[in-house]
């Protein structure tokens, strides 16, 4: 009884944390439609920022707290929505979830980089010390000020949205932004309002949780997840439900690390789960949620188009990345060579982004977890070499992902997003950890205590042992997906994905089974990123399960993001950017950097939602191969590049540079190429049709952006 | 009109000591686009002030754009509009609003999620006070009244157009542009809404309106005009209008518009 009592107060505290980050959750999207991922991140700063007023520059306590809640989170809402959040509107679900994630890793970074991660830092609870002793009972006075703070929050909230014209403006902007102008309302002082207190409300529970846990930011970023779960039990719209899903949450979760920590049998597979508790109560909320409606298409115009590949284009493509493979593995010293061997697995995982979100719309961040699965397979199963284990590898992942995505049918957008997010989080705090268990007899060990060992396979009498044979050999599997992915998107198949993704009701009236083809594109992806986990994991030879947290996961897809979620090629940058040694070569001191810079490029995924490739290489790299004599000249300049660096004459840098320069000058004379000689309709004409705007793409030979099938493109 | 001394305390707004006084509204030359593809081609409209006029066409014509380039929602590329002879042309919507620009969308300008009294609550940016603007409301609409505090989403389609209605009611517009107000309505609803238009007509504020329906607004508008793929072909009394419709109707042709290249 005892005991009860002191979980019970707890977790009402720990309630009361998940209450304010939640409800300040809740506001901002409530408020602005966007699910801000990088709401934890922020308090995570404001933790570091107080530890740094409270203990390095001993301010008073109450004045530093009063100065990150008050000052500097509103100040940095204020900064968020002027430069990023601001550009959010009217783009895709996708498009918001992965710029808030950049801007949550990109804040990451940022700590990583002011404060050393290596130093030990604690923060003590606002009110330390203070304890209320009722009966046999002591209850830590931070507790009842925590919960009382959780309180006054919760009914300020609901007296702003409610009671207030602002509020009233704030929750309309939602319904209708165009709407709220018309009545006089301005639009962007609501959205403005909505981010300054969710900062101001995010740093709060960032300081007030940051006792509980260590003062480092991942942990602190990933608390967020399990205020997701609050916020999901209120529907992401109201505050008094959010506010006691939180409690309960905080009970949850506080008897749970009580008591399940007390039960003598099974302990060591009870550790990991207790983490896991806030993850899957988000799950079941999720699955809770009365089933969402098929929306038709909005009635605005998308942006983000969706581009045909041509067999000729893919089989280029595909032919090039082997050819360069082949190309690299040659020049390449030895320890680079056997960390490029990642660029195929991640690359791969990056492509199993394309059918699933980039053709059907449907966001999913538990595509590297996925990959984890396949890896653990193919370590298990390949031990002999046996190439066996990656068929394995594919079919043990397809099926967890038909697992998966069976309960996340009924969920689209952001909460599908989340599902999948919670999916990865136990994975990777409960299941990856799980200590050795005997099922039938054989002893199993998932994560083999921490860290996978691989053997590459052999194929017959192919051994596949050794670096360059290997990586030449990852670059072929990688270009055969690359085509077995166009060919999914040049089919019937990838037609309906598509207009599925565009309008889930008119997909259905026309007579699709849209859960089955989501089922369907869930499992293929699935096969995909187990694959690629397969090769990933073979390629290093050991790798540890924090290879496949969320956090790794969601920069795969960011960098698919930047570079164009549904064209083939955003796999090949992915790859070669997240696996490829010329990052962590060109800038060794600062291991952040490859995350800032997808962060920073993936925030300015807003202003053009359809990816680097289809904006500007494609139109461009068209243009060259309109003009035989310049793609002749290339190849022949990139020869030439190549024979200089095995002649020695250039050393590597040299050739990746040399070669870039050459294929930047192709494209640049491409481009005036095509203004003197339109091999087309001029770019500027208009067209007075009245059946709508003609389609366009950032890129500067719009018209050639979308093909419509039927109308098969023809080059000279 | 005396309402406006209810203007409740929210910071002084340029409007504000302004009287209800009739103003006229003017269009000259007014083009648009949607990206590349001009929808308007130099609109040239003039509706005087405290009267009522019709613009009719058919779908696609551009009708809803031309409401939208005078509420600000949608930029001009190039012309001019006035209200009271002020040029407006640019300003953002919410500016406009509370110059007295009172425009309802296609389609219940109302906020779903929102209840009825909430979005009466929305209607003050307009510069009348949360108390005025409900008793006017409920006075004329006793309907909403009995679901004050019901989400909009729940009302009926007619109930939610009497909700958008209430906004050019009690807000003290001097201009007002309804856009298809009689879309997916009972004959009967569009009537009397009308009425109600024609009452505020009487009051002095100066109405444009567009429709693809044309009975109902031609017998009440002072003033009528066609649009076909974005020019206005014809202008005039009402009755000589209705002659005109048919050819825009059935043809897509009229006289003085040039064959679009569709």
């Amino acid at each position: 009884m005892h005991a009860f009592v002191v979980y019970t107060i707890s977790g009402l505290a720990t309630g009361g944390i998940f209450a304010i980050t939640a409800s300040g959750l809740t506001l901002t999207y409530a408020t602005t439609g966007i699910f801000n991922f990088a709401h934890g991140a922020i308090g995570m700063i404001a933790a570091f920022a107080y530890w740094q007023l409270r203990t390095q520059w001993n301010m008073p306590t109450l004045l530093a707290f009063a100065v990150v809640v008050i000052v500097l989170a509103p100040l940095f809402g204020l900064g968020l929505e002027r430069a990023v959040m601001r550009r959010l509107q009217g783009t895709t679900e996708v498009t918001k979830i992965v710029v808030t994630v950049a801007v949550a890793l990109g804040l990451v970074s940022l700590a990583l980089w002011i404060w050393n991660p290596g130093t030990f830092r604690t923060i003590r609870p606002l009110w330390s010390g203070r304890v209320i002793v009722w009966g046999p009972v002591r209850i830590s006075w931070n507790d009842v000020a925590v919960l009382v703070l959780a309180g006054l929050v919760a009914g300020g909230l609901r007296i702003l949205l409610h009671s207030t014209r602002i509020g009233v403006a704030m929750r309309a902007t939602v319904d209708d932004p165009s709407l709220v102008a018309r009545n006089g309302s301005r639009a962007v002082v609501n959205a403005r309002v909505a981010w300054v207190i969710g900062a101001s409300l995010a740093a709060m529970a960032g300081i007030l949780v940051a006792p509980k846990l260590t003062l480092s930011p991942l942990p602190l970023t990933l608390v967020i997840i399990d205020a997701y779960a609050a916020a999901v039990i209120g529907r992401l719209r109201s505050v008094p439900m959010t506010f006691v899903g939180a409690l309960l949450l905080g009970l949850a979760n506080d008897y749970g690390i009580g008591y399940l920590t007390n039960i003598g049998a099974g302990q060591q597979y009870l550790q990991g789960f207790v983490a896991a508790i806030p993850v899957v109560v988000l799950f079941i909320a999720l699955l809770a949620m009365p089933t969402a409606r098929l929306r038709g298409a909005r009635l605005h115009r998308t942006t983000e188009l969706s581009y045909r590949p041509t067999w000729r284009g893919a089989l280029l493509l595909a032919a090039a990345v082997v050819v360069v493979a082949e190309m690299l593995s040659e020049v390449l010293s030895r320890g680079d060579l056997f960390h490029s061997t990642q660029i195929w697995g991640l690359g791969l995982i990056g492509l199993s982004f394309v059918p699933l979100v980039g053709f059907a719309g449907r966001i999913s961040l538990c595509q590297l977890s996925l990959g984890g699965i396949g890896a653990m397979v193919a370590a298990h199963l390949g031990a002999s070499g046996d190439p066996l284990a990656l068929v394995a590898a594919v079919v043990v992942t397809a099926a967890v992902g038909a697992v998966v995505a069976l309960p996340a049918l009924r969920l689209s957008g952001i909460y599908l997003a989340l599902s999948t997010a919670a999916f990865a989080v136990a994975l990777d705090r409960w299941i990856f950890g799980l200590p050795p268990f005997t099922v039938f007899g054989h002893q199993i060990s998932l994560f083999q205590g921490g860290s996978l060992q691989f053997t590459r396979p052999h194929l017959g009498p192919l051994h596949l042992g050794g670096d360059h044979a290997f990586f030449v050999a990852g670059s072929v599997v990688f270009a055969l997906c690359l085509l077995l992915v166009v060919g999914l998107r040049r089919s019937d198949t990838g037609q309906r994905l598509l207009a599925m993704r565009d309008s889930p009701a008119a997909s259905a009236t026309l007579g699709m089974n849209v859960r089955s083809a989501t089922l369907w594109v869930f499992t293929f992806s699935a096969g995909l990123a187990g694959l690629g986990g397969a090769l990933y994991g073979m390629g290093l030879q050991s790798v540890d399960a924090g290879r496949f947290d969320l956090f790794s996961g969601v920069t795969v897809l960011l960098a698919m993001v930047v570079a164009g979620i549904s064209t083939v090629g955003a796999a090949v940058f992915t790859g070669f950017f997240l696996g490829g040694p010329s990052l962590a070569n060109l800038f060794p001191t600062l291991t952040q950097l490859t995350a800032v810079a997808v962060a920073s490029a993936a925030v300015g995924v807003g202003r053009n939602p359809n990816g680097i490739i289809a904006a500007y290489l494609r139109p461009q790299w068209d243009a060259v191969v309109r003009a035989p004599r310049l793609l002749a000249g290339l190849l022949g300049g990139l020869a030439i590049a190549y024979a200089l660096r095995l002649g020695g004459v250039l050393d590597n840098w040299g050739w990746v540079v040399t070669s870039l320069v050459l294929i930047g000058s192709a494209l640049a004379i491409g481009q005036l190429v095509a203004a003197h000689h339109p091999a087309g309709p001029p770019p500027d004409v208009t067209h007075p049709t009245v059946d709508g705007p003609a389609e366009r793409l950032a890129g500067p030979v719009p018209d050639r952006a979308v093909e419509l099938p039927g109308a098969p493109r023809g080059r000279p | 009109m005396a309402a406006r001394e209810s203007v409740d305390g929210h910071g002084g707004s340029p409007t504000g000591a302004q009287p209800t006084a009739p103003a006229r509204l003017d269009l000259a030359g007014v083009r648009a686009a949607y990206d590349r593809v001009e929808v308007l081609h130099g609109i040239d409209l003039a509706v005087e002030a405290g009267s009522l006029a019709a613009v009719l066409g058919p779908n696609g014509a551009g009708k809803s754009t031309l409401l939208d380039v005078v509420a600000g929602i949608h930029p001009a590329s190039a012309g001019e509009v006035r209200v009271g002879g002020e040029a407006v042309t640019g300003m953002d919507p919410a500016r406009l609003a509370r110059l007295g620009v009172c425009s309802i969308p296609e389609g219940r300008g109302v906020f779903p999620n929102l209840t009825v009294r909430e979005n009466l609550w929305m209607v003050t940016y307009a510069g009348v006070g949360r108390r005025e603007v409900e008793d006017r409301a409920f006075d004329r609409f006793p309907q909403l009244a009995r679901r004050a505090n019901q989400a909009a989403g729940q009302l009926s389609g007619g109930e939610q157009q009497m909700l958008a209605m209430a906004r050019a009611l009690t807000s003290d517009p001097r201009v007002l542009l309804l856009d298809e107000l009689s879309m997916g309505l009972a004959p009967r609803i569009v009537e009397e809404l009308y009425q109600v238009v024609r009452g505020l007509v009487a009051a002095g504020i100066t109405v444009l309106c567009v429709e693809q329906f044309a009975p109902t607004v031609l017998a009440v508008a002072d003033v009528a005009a066609v649009m076909v793929q974005g020019r206005i072909t014809a202008v005039g009394r009402p009755s000589d209008i209705a002659a005109e419709l048919a050819a825009a109707y059935l043809g897509g042709g009229a006289k003085g518009d040039r064959a679009g290249g569709g």
